[in-house]
């Protein structure tokens, strides 16, 4: 899907406006109560793991021109 | 004619089981919410076709499923369960605080009259209420501000208020049980609670009749006799004829009286049902048979019902929300195991068949009468 983040392309204002357009998603990829991303959902984009990034940080260019998908991924694990 | 609905949480999924009141032959349907731990699932006594559902996994959270076709069909209503004043922390099991964070809801108790209305006990130990059908959650704060919260501790599977029972025509009355803390009661809609927990013995703990630290398992009664109510604890199955205030031990000649689940006949409030395992670190019945057991007396005298429940080779758990009654007559018994079977009796528990066999871990069991 395409959002329209204007001249705040952060992970943080994805995440926002992600869960604007699909309040079912609130509180399953950020902690409700710490606003943190859950331990087992990671970030990708532009093959690299974004997953550690400051939500505040900007968006790689990529992504913000809508050139690369931001993928947010429920992690493999299990054992 | 009569019909049947069965509600069944698994560590993978929700299904619902359909019979008429013959209970001879069931439809199953399911699963809901695939590869998610569903701790619950309960639907309104006022609006039937108005079930809740507790869908959680460890990836991503909580998520809070309504049905409002008899659980035909679901949509995600609100998650957001914020801590309301209170203790910021409770007591972590070496004994140090910890703050209070929500892990997941582990019950659902609709109103009695208000199909809108709805309770939902979470971990860690909090009670909360949705006035909305579930699109927003409010802490009823004044549980965890008894003066104890900060000294309550988690039991093996995490602090969870996991029972609140409602009194009809006492819609002020309400009691909580929490593990590892006990039981606390309101009589002013949930504003102020006390610790209720008179008569408890638990000697695993420094002081053994302590006013908190119990770890009740589940408590259950007949709406018709509101003020009798029963209790599996952790040991000792328990009972109190003053809604709550004081308690006595029944558990009689039950051949172990740790146990999870327990409930009362829909017609004979002093007819009551546990389901005896062998111990805390032995998760199974007794010499692998599994036994419900029914006491006519209200405790005390209990015996095993056998009929159809595997008696060889049987090492399965019954959990705390994973036994229920149907209201037909004769009564139904319903008990779901970890090892995903959900055995049902259509004659008081006389005897027993299995509705399904291999659902994943049946972690609750709930059943309306329609």
């Amino acid at each position: 899907m395409r959002l329209d983040l204007g001249d705040d392309a952060t992970q943080r204002s994805l995440l926002d406006a992600l869960e604007a357009a699909y309040p079912v998603l609130g509180g399953t990829i950020r902690d409700r109560s710490t606003g943190r991303r859950r331990p087992f959902v990671r970030f990708f984009a532009c093959e690299e793991d974004r997953s550690h990034d400051d939500p505040d940080a900007p968006l790689p260019a990529a992504v913000t021109a809508g050139v690369e998908p931001f993928h947010v991924v429920g992690a493999m694990a299990g054992g | 004619m009569t019909a049947v609905r069965v509600l069944v949480g698994t560590r993978k999924g929700a299904f619902v089981l359909r019979s008429d009141g013959s209970r001879a032959s069931w439809e199953v349907d399911g699963p809901f919410f695939g590869g998610w731990e569903v701790y619950h699932v309960k639907g309104s006594p006022a609006d039937p076709d108005r079930l809740y559902a507790s869908q959680s996994s460890g990836w991503f959270g909580q998520v809070v499923q309504r049905s409002d076709d008899g659980g035909r069909t679901w949509a995600a209503v609100g998650n957001e369960f914020a801590y309301d004043g209170g203790p910021a922390t409770h007591q972590w099991y070496d004994g140090t605080p910890r703050p209070f964070e929500f892990t997941r809801v582990w019950h659902f108790e609709p109103d009695l009259a208000d199909p809108d209305a709805v309770y939902a006990g979470v971990q860690d130990a909090a009670l909360f209420r949705s006035s909305d059908g579930g699109q927003h959650w409010s802490e009823l704060p004044g549980l965890r501000a008894t003066g104890s919260g900060d000294a309550w501790s988690p039991g093996a599977g995490g602090m969870c208020l996991h029972t609140l029972l409602l009194s009809p025509g006492r819609p002020d009355r309400l009691l909580a049980a929490i593990s590892a803390a006990g039981v606390f009661r309101s009589d002013d809609g949930g504003t102020t609670w006390q610790p209720s927990n008179a008569g408890l013995r638990s000697p695993q703990l420094p002081d053994g009749d302590a006013e908190v630290g119990h770890c009740v398992h589940k408590l259950a009664h007949h709406p018709d006799r509101p003020d009798t109510i029963f209790m599996q604890k952790h040991w000792d199955v328990m009972r109190s004829d003053d809604g709550g205030r004081t308690w006595a031990e029944v558990s009689g000649d039950l051949p172990t009286d740790f146990g999870f689940a327990i409930d009362v006949h829909a017609h004979e409030p002093d007819t009551v049902y546990v389901v005896p395992i062998t111990s805390d670190s032995q998760h199974y019945p007794p010499d692998g048979r599994l036994a419900v057991y029914r006491s006519r007396a209200g405790g005390g005298e209990w015996e095993p019902l056998t009929t159809g429940l595997p008696q060889e080779h049987c090492y399965v758990d019954v959990l705390r929300d994973a036994l229920a009654v149907d209201r037909v007559d004769p009564c139904g018994i319903y008990v779901g195991t970890t090892g995903g079977q959900v055995y049902a009796s259509a004659d008081d528990g006389d005897s027993w068949a299995p509705i399904v066999r291999d659902l994943p871990p049946v972690l609750s069991v709930e059943v309306q009468t329609l």
